[in-house]
């Protein structure tokens, strides 16, 4: 039986908003969302924006402690064993957030040493990793301000999986990305969950990207998780003819154009 | 411990290379620096009074050091911001101790390098004369204050932590406060009365008046040609409070962070905009 690498039940997060001089408001983040991610699944989470994604990921990634709720990753709860789940987690943000003088050399070298890795052994990684996603190491040494934006975050996959993390958070990895790069990315997770055995949570705006990647996906609107299951299941249960047309009528949302894959750019 | 080594070096590569590809702005900085305590130290110069003038040497100096060291310490939660890297720093399994210690260590050398550079500019454009002046006992008080400036550093640090808007601005207002009340170019007792008892629990004040005697100020055997540095054992009350200051600043700062940073999480604040 396969091991449950993601963990979350009954998980809720407001934030406090001062409107004016003394009324505070809270905004629900996350609304009693539960669900679960065997280990080696690629597992996709869908909304737009506001929907509470990104908040999901923070606290996975323990930079955000939920008000109520149980998370477990790899049988490590938090917020309690957050060293440890720290050292099992790698993370890909939406943007590449880097030191934009620093080469990639030193940005990577940085981050293994940060980890306790040894310099040499990320090197060579991080060069291996970066050939597969189809980077020539002769940008190796160049500052980050001066690559493109599809470099950067394959730059930013390297980081996360010089590492050799079990678990991988990717939120949104391919937003912002040219077709070319967008492809280049998607290949090289595939190849990764098949060679490495590696559990992703992938949350995207793009129902290609969660088809084709994702074997479960859930959709999340207004912090609350409204439907999940296969890319079928979700079709077969919205009577719809894509995915695109599931997420609208279980969700009652519609994601934006600006959302929408191949108009970010 | 070689993964503690490891992650602690960590943050002396990244500031060697941040250093080196913004080499321009450490040139400028650098070079502010030295016109700034010139401009005051050429006061005593112009008065032609040596004591002043060692006594003004002495100020910039040490509050070129002190203030660099409390500074890149608070400030670099404020830096990680503005880089966009503060998550993936606090996301990472390196111990906030380690962390905040790398950050220190990396402060310390660079600060050692500032004030080394301020003080061959300033012997050299004020044709000051050390010969006589206890240095060794200098670098003794010097080493025993840092403690205490790192704890305040790590207070200061958590202001960015709590707010990205107001948090750097805080800990500039904080280090203007020292600057003003700790006697770096001026005695205590001009300021006003009510102003004067927060000297006390400044540990600049400290370091300031055991340097000054150390370097020969207001010692009755010193000459222009000559200072009459005093012994170290004549400074021991500073040296025991500047030590005591570290005992308790340094894991006040960090228990201050620690909590700082668990309240963050909850409010969210960890971010790259807050």
């Amino acid at each position: 039986m396969q091991r449950t690498a993601i963990y979350v039940r009954n998980l809720r997060k407001s934030f406090r908003k001062r409107n004016g001089f003394r009324k505070v408001s809270e905004l629900w983040a996350l609304d009693d969302v539960s669900f679960s991610v065997a280990e080696g699944e690629t597992y996709g989470l869908l909304g737009p924006n506001g929907s509470g994604k990104s908040s999901l990921i923070r606290i996975l990634s323990t930079l955000l402690i939920a008000d109520s709720g149980e998370v477990e990753m790899l049988g490590h709860s938090l917020p309690a064993e957050q060293e440890q789940v720290r050292r099992i987690i790698g993370r890909v943000s939406v943007d590449a957030a880097f030191y934009k003088k620093l080469s990639a050399r030193e940005n990577l070298l940085y981050t293994a040493l940060l980890y306790g890795q040894k310099a040499r052994d990320a090197e060579k990684r991080a060069i291996d990793i970066l050939e597969q996603l189809g980077m020539e190491n002769t940008k190796f040494s160049t500052p980050l301000e001066e690559m493109s934006r599809g470099m950067q975050q394959k730059i930013s996959i390297a980081r996360a999986l010089v590492l050799n993390p079990p678990l991988l958070l990717l939120d949104e990895p391919t937003t912002g990305l040219d077709p070319k790069s967008r492809r280049d990315v998607q290949t090289f997770l595939e190849k990764l969950k098949e060679r490495e055995g590696t559990t992703i949570l992938l949350t995207t705006h793009d129902m290609a990207e969660a088809e084709r990647l994702c074997a479960r996906i859930g959709f999340l609107a207004h912090g609350k998780l409204v439907a999940e299951g296969t890319p079928e299941e979700l079709k077969r249960r919205a009577n719809a003819v894509d995915l695109d047309d599931a997420f609208i009528k279980l969700t009652g949302e519609e994601l934006s154009d600006e959302e929408l894959v191949g108009v970010e750019d | 411990m070689e993964t503690t080594i490891r992650q602690t070096w960590a943050f002396l590569f990244r500031g060697y290379h941040l250093t080196r590809r913004y080499i321009g702005w450490v040139i400028v900085f650098n070079f502010y620096a030295v016109v700034t305590s010139a401009t005051v130290a050429l006061i005593g110069v112009a008065a032609g009074n040596y004591q002043l003038t060692i006594t003004l040497v002495v100020g910039a100096l040490l509050w070129n050091y002190m203030s660099s060291l409390y500074n890149e310490i608070a400030m670099s939660i404020a830096y990680e911001r503005w880089e966009g890297t503060l998550e993936y720093t606090f996301m990472a399994p390196v111990s906030r101790l380690v962390h905040l210690l790398g950050v220190s260590l990396y402060s310390l050398i660079n600060s050692v390098i500032t004030t080394l550079i301020v003080l061959v500019a300033l012997v050299f454009l004020t044709n000051l004369n050390l010969r006589g002046a206890n240095l060794p006992g200098v670098l003794v008080v010097v080493a025993v204050s840092s403690f205490a400036f790192v704890g305040l550093g790590l207070i200061a640090a958590v202001f960015p932590v709590m707010s990205a808007e107001r948090g750097a601005e805080a800990t500039h207002i904080f280090q203007g406060s020292l600057l003003l009340v700790s006697g770096v170019y001026y005695p205590i007792e001009v300021l006003p009365g009510w102003l004067q008892p927060f000297s006390a629990i400044s540990p600049a004040t400290y370091t300031l008046s055991a340097c000054r005697r150390l370097f020969g100020v207001g010692m009755s055997g010193s000459t222009q040609d000559h200072l009459a540095g005093a012994q170290l054992s004549t400074v021991s009350h500073e040296l025991f409070v500047l030590a005591l200051m570290g005992a308790v600043l340094m894991p006040f700062g960090l228990w201050v962070f620690l909590k700082v940073e668990a309240w963050a999480k909850r409010a969210g604040k960890l971010k790259r905009t807050g």
